[in-house]
Formats: C-alpha cells, sequence, structure tokens
C-alpha cells in the first residue's frame, strides 16, 4: 500500500490474523506519522473533522487541497506548534501530546522545516543562518561548523552566497538558504510549506530537484504542502487531497489524476467550476447591486 | 443595565486575564535571565549596544537641553533671592532624583521600546520566530530574554550620562552665560547632593528600565502578526510605558520622601 487515509485499526480489520501479524510489524517500522480522528476549529470553523492520514518512512508526500483547506495549520499541528482539540498524532509511534517541552524539542530537532516565506533571521548573514541550530545545539568547534555549513550552501548551490544578508536574496535564494538550514543537522523529517510559491521556472525547477534529491540522497521523510499539481506530481511518490477537513482522495499523482471524484477532477485539472465554489458565500448579486443595500 | 455591567464584566475579566499572563511572562523571562547572563552574554552584550549605545545621540542633545533649561530656570528664580550659586543644586537634584530617570525612560521607549517592539512584532510575522520553535530553539530564550536584559542593563547607563550632560549643560547657561562663580556652583552641589540621592536616581532608573524592557518585548512577541499589528503594538509600547514611568516615578519619590 503506497498511501494510506484512514485509521489503521480499519485496515488491519480487513485482513487476516495471520497477515495482520505481519502488516502490524511492517507498520511500526514503515509508518512515520500517524494522524487518526483528527479534529481543530479556528473559531466557529472546523477545519479538520476527523482526519486520518498515515506519512509512510522514507517516501516524498504531499498534501494537498484548495486554498483554505488547513494545509499548513496540519503542518503546524504535525510539529505541535498548534494542538489538536480532538484524536492524536504519532510521530514515529510516540503520542505528541504527551510530551513535555524538552521531550517535544528533542523532537522537534528530528525535524526540518522549510516554511513557506524562508523565515530566515534577517539580522543574520546567510552562513550564519544556516549555523545557527548547529550554534544553538552543538558544541562544534568554528572550523567544523564552517565545514558543514558551506557543505550545505554548495548542496543547494549557494556557497558563494554565504556573506549575504537575507535582504540582498531572491526570493528562490532565500528558500533555498532555508532549506540548508533545514537540513544542517540531517534530520529525519524535511517539510516543506508551500516551496514552489512565487518561483520563477528556473528556481522551481531547482528547488524540485532539490526536494527529489534530498530525500533520496538522505534517505529522510518529505512532507509538502502545496498546491502546485504540476509540480508537486513530478516529485511526490504519495499525495494526498484534503477537502472539507477530511482526506478527499489519496494515492501516487497519476491515480488522483484518474481519479473519478468530481472534488479530485476539479482540483487535479484545474478547473472553475466544480464542488469547490469560485464565489465565497455571499447574498444575491442582483440584490446587492440593485436591491435595498444599494442606496 | 444588564448589558452595561455584562460588558464591564467582561472588560474586568479580560484585563485580569492579560495582567496575569503578563506575570507569567515576566516570570518566564526572569527564569531564562540567570542563565542567559551566564551562557550567552555576547548576546546580551550585543542588545545593550542596540538599545544603549544606539541610543546615545538622542540621551546627551536632550540632557544638554533639559540641562541647558534647568540652568535657565534655576537663575532665573533663585536670583531674585541673590541665592544664584544654588543653580547647581538645583539642577542637580533636578536631573539625579527625577528628570534624569525620567526623561531618560521616555526617550528610551520612543527609541529602543519601539525598535525593540517592532523587532520582534515583524520577526513573529515573518514566522521567524516559529522556524526557531521548529529548529527546537525556545525564542523566549534566545530572543526576548537578551533583548529584555540588555534594556535593563542599558537604562541606567543612559539615565546617569543623561544627568552628566544635564550637569554639564546647566554649567554652561548658569556658569558660561550667566557668570554664576564656578567654584560655588560645584562646590553646592558637592556639599548637598548626597548618596541617597543618587541612589533614588540608580533605583528609579532600574526599576523603569525593567518597565519599558518588559513592556516591549510583551508587546512585540504578542503582537497581530499583520503591518498594522506591529504598528499598534508600536504605539502601544510608547504609551503604556509613558503611563507605566510616570505611575512609577510617583510611587517611589512617595516611598522615599
Amino acid at each position: 500500500m503506497l498511501c494510506y487515509a484512514g485509521p489503521a485499526s480499519l485496515a488491519r480489520a480487513q485482513t487476516s490474523a495471520e497477515e495482520q501479524t505481519r502488516n502490524t510489524v511492517n507498520e511500526i517500522s514503515d509508518n512515520l506519522i500517524e494522524i487518526h480522528d483528527l479534529k481543530f476549529s479556528r473559531g466557529h470553523r472546523a477545519i479538520f473533522d476527523g482526519l486520518n492520514l498515515v506519512i509512510k518512512r522514507g517516501q516524498v508526500t504531499a498534501l494537498m487541497g484548495p486554498s483554505g483547506t488547513g494545509k499548513t495549520t496540519l503542518l503546524r499541528l504535525i510539529t505541535r506548534q498548534l494542538i489538536p482539540e480532538h484524536g492524536t498524532i504519532h510521530v514515529d509511534g510516540v503520542d505528541i501530546s504527551t510530551l513535555n517541552m524538552s521531550e517535544l524539542y528533542r523532537l522537534r530537532q528530528r525535524f526540518g522545516m522549510l516554511f513557506q516565506n524562508g523565515a530566515l533571521l534577517t539580522d543574520l548573514n546567510v552562513f550564519e543562518n544556516v549555523a545557527f541550530p548547529l550554534r544553538e545545539h552543538t558544541k562544534l568547534t568554528n572550523r567544523l561548523i564552517r565545514h558543514v555549513v558551506l557543505t550545505k550552501l554548495h548542496a543547494v548551490g549557494l556557497r558563494g552566497a554565504a556573506d549575504m544578508m537575507p535582504a540582498e536574496l531572491s526570493g528562490g535564494m532565500a528558500r533555498r538558504v532555508a532549506l540548508a538550514r533545514a537540513m544542517v543537522m540531517d534530520p529525519d523529517i524535511l517539510i516543506y510549506d508551500e516551496p514552489f510559491v512565487g518561483l520563477d521556472p528556473i528556481s522551481m525547477g531547482v528547488i524540485v530537484r532539490l526536494v527529489r534529491r534530498m530525500n533520496d540522497a538522505l534517505g529522510i521523510t518529505s512532507v509538502i504542502v502545496s498546491h502546485d499539481v504540476a509540480e508537486v506530481s513530478t516529485v511526490a511518490d504519495c499525495s494526498f487531497l484534503i477537502s472539507h477537513g477530511k482526506v478527499a482522495a489519496s494515492g501516487s499523482p497519476d491515480e488522483l489524476r484518474l481519479a473519478k471524484s468530481d472534488l479530485v477532477r476539479q482540483f487535479m485539472h484545474g478547473m472553475a467550476d466544480g464542488p469547490v465554489a469560485f464565489h465565497f458565500d455571499a447574498p444575491g448579486y442582483e440584490e446587492q447591486l440593485l436591491g435595498r443595500d444599494a442606496e | 443595565m444588564t448589558a452595561l455591567f455584562r460588558e464591564i464584566y467582561n472588560a474586568v475579566t479580560e484585563f485580569l486575564r492579560t495582567f496575569g499572563a503578563f506575570q507569567l511572562f515576566f516570570l518566564r523571562l526572569l527564569r531564562h535571565s540567570p542563565g542567559m547572563l551566564v551562557s550567552r552574554f555576547d548576546l546580551v552584550v550585543m542588545q545593550v549596544f542596540n538599545s544603549g549605545a544606539l541610543s546615545l545621540v538622542i540621551i546627551m542633545v536632550s540632557g544638554l537641553f533639559v540641562g541647558g533649561v534647568l540652568g535657565l530656570q534655576g537663575y532665573s528664580n533663585l536670583s531674585r533671592f541673590n541665592a544664584e550659586d544654588w543653580t547647581g543644586v538645583a539642577a542637580a537634584f533636578g536631573l539625579v532624583k527625577e528628570l534624569g530617570p525620567v526623561i531618560t525612560a521616555l526617550l528610551f521607549a520612543g527609541r529602543a521600546g519601539t525598535a525593540l517592539t517592532s523587532e520582534i512584532g515583524l520577526m513573529k510575522a515573518t514566522d521567524q520566530l516559529s522556524a526557531m520553535e521548529m529548529m527546537a530553539v525556545n525564542p523566549v530564550r534566545r530572543v526576548l530574554v537578551p533583548r529584555f536584559l540588555g534594556g535593563v542593563i542599558a537604562m541606567p547607563l543612559l539615565a546617569a550620562i543623561f544627568s552628566a550632560v544635564g550637569m554639564f549643560g546647566a554649567h554652561l547657561v548658569g556658569v558660561e552665560m550667566f557668570g554664576v562663580d564656578v567654584g560655588s556652583f560645584w562646590q553646592q552641589i558637592q556639599l548637598t547632593v548626597e548618596l541617597d540621592d543618587v541612589k533614588e536616581g540608580i533605583f528609579k532608573s532600574i526599576v523603569f528600565g525593567v518597565a519599558a524592557s518588559l513592556i516591549a518585548v510583551w508587546e512585540g512577541y504578542n503582537a497581530i502578526p499583520t503591518a498594522e499589528g506591529v504598528g499598534r503594538a508600536t504605539t502601544r509600547t510608547v504609551v503604556i510605558t509613558a503611563i507605566a514611568v510616570l505611575v512609577f516615578d510617583f510611587m517611589i519619590t512617595a516611598a522615599m520622601i
């Protein structure tokens, strides 16, 4: 099973006892992140309403969906920057809601996260931004830190920009520096929040190649949040389409493209009309323009 | 009537909740402060530079003119009683006990406090604080505590410089402009101003430094992460600090008299 978007218990119920035992053993090692019956709201608006999702170890997994479906919120829940109202999130078998702050920080050292805008520290130059986690968490000598940082900057093609300040970088360069920083501690899980937004085709191609190369070369697990179907399709092993607080569909990008569901077809083919309305809820157009309120 | 009571109840509840959170925030800063002073003193020194050294020009220019005004007023009023030799004493008391700490704190809020709030607010708005959390770095410890300590350390130093430059301003006006005897000017100060007066000024400047820095980092950390939110937080920093400084000034003065 490449992608899986249901609670583990339901999947296991469909197998024989012998298979179940074998699968359970496999799942313990294969499932890196398991989300079960997740509920989360902002104000009165339910963002997630019983979401189930499993992210496999070693794969590039894409979380897709229309704008406002809570993709970034899901990343923040996975990293416990937000706390769910209901449900559990297990990372490598550990229920993250049970962790105290020091345990949570230890777990986060296994994560690398690329923020949508890079989130580089604006008072530090490129070199110091990448060196930041090393200086905070290790007692490496300056010489060793220099070696590690230059290696990571070389991997993203920006060794020559080590002395530049974040304000001097283009959007694509800033994101590559942020990627170097995200992987400087050699994380197990790299999370990308909208890595392709606002990039020119060249920068986008570079980032796409880097995502795949990092995942395969370092043997890590990558999670990408994006609504760029074309780019995600070239890099993801498995995609989840999130809509109305749940996983609407899952599978490889090719499987999603061939799906019969109206929602999936609308999203994958970029159609204006479909289950996701173009217009936000509003009173009648004619009534609003010509009715009593117009006066 | 019921609606009015409900509104008052909600406002009081909200105020108490915010005040409680503010106190807990202060305790968090205090908890991390000793460790930061020992293990990352370099970060604190950098913030003393940012809050203190970069405020020197505005502090010295203001001190010079405030001292000059005290010299003018002192000479003008005391000469009516043939007591112009006491011009220096009047200026010294005014500067060391009141105007030095108070005006320095108000200027500090306007220059360094707003800079702290907007810097932290923008770090929040651009996900820099979230990025630190994701790198398993506590932003309260790494970002807020050094800035808070930098302000607390810088404030008494700035107040001392303000008072010193102010005395120079009073000297220029009293001695150089109006011809008060230089020996009398300084000797009266030496004989009249006591160590307790200086201690009162130092104590006030420390309290104002804690208040101004705490309000600045609190407002920045709790700013709504938008351009408007950061702008409003910056304005609140100046307004709340100004009120807090004047209230604390009255309370400390009343307690020490």
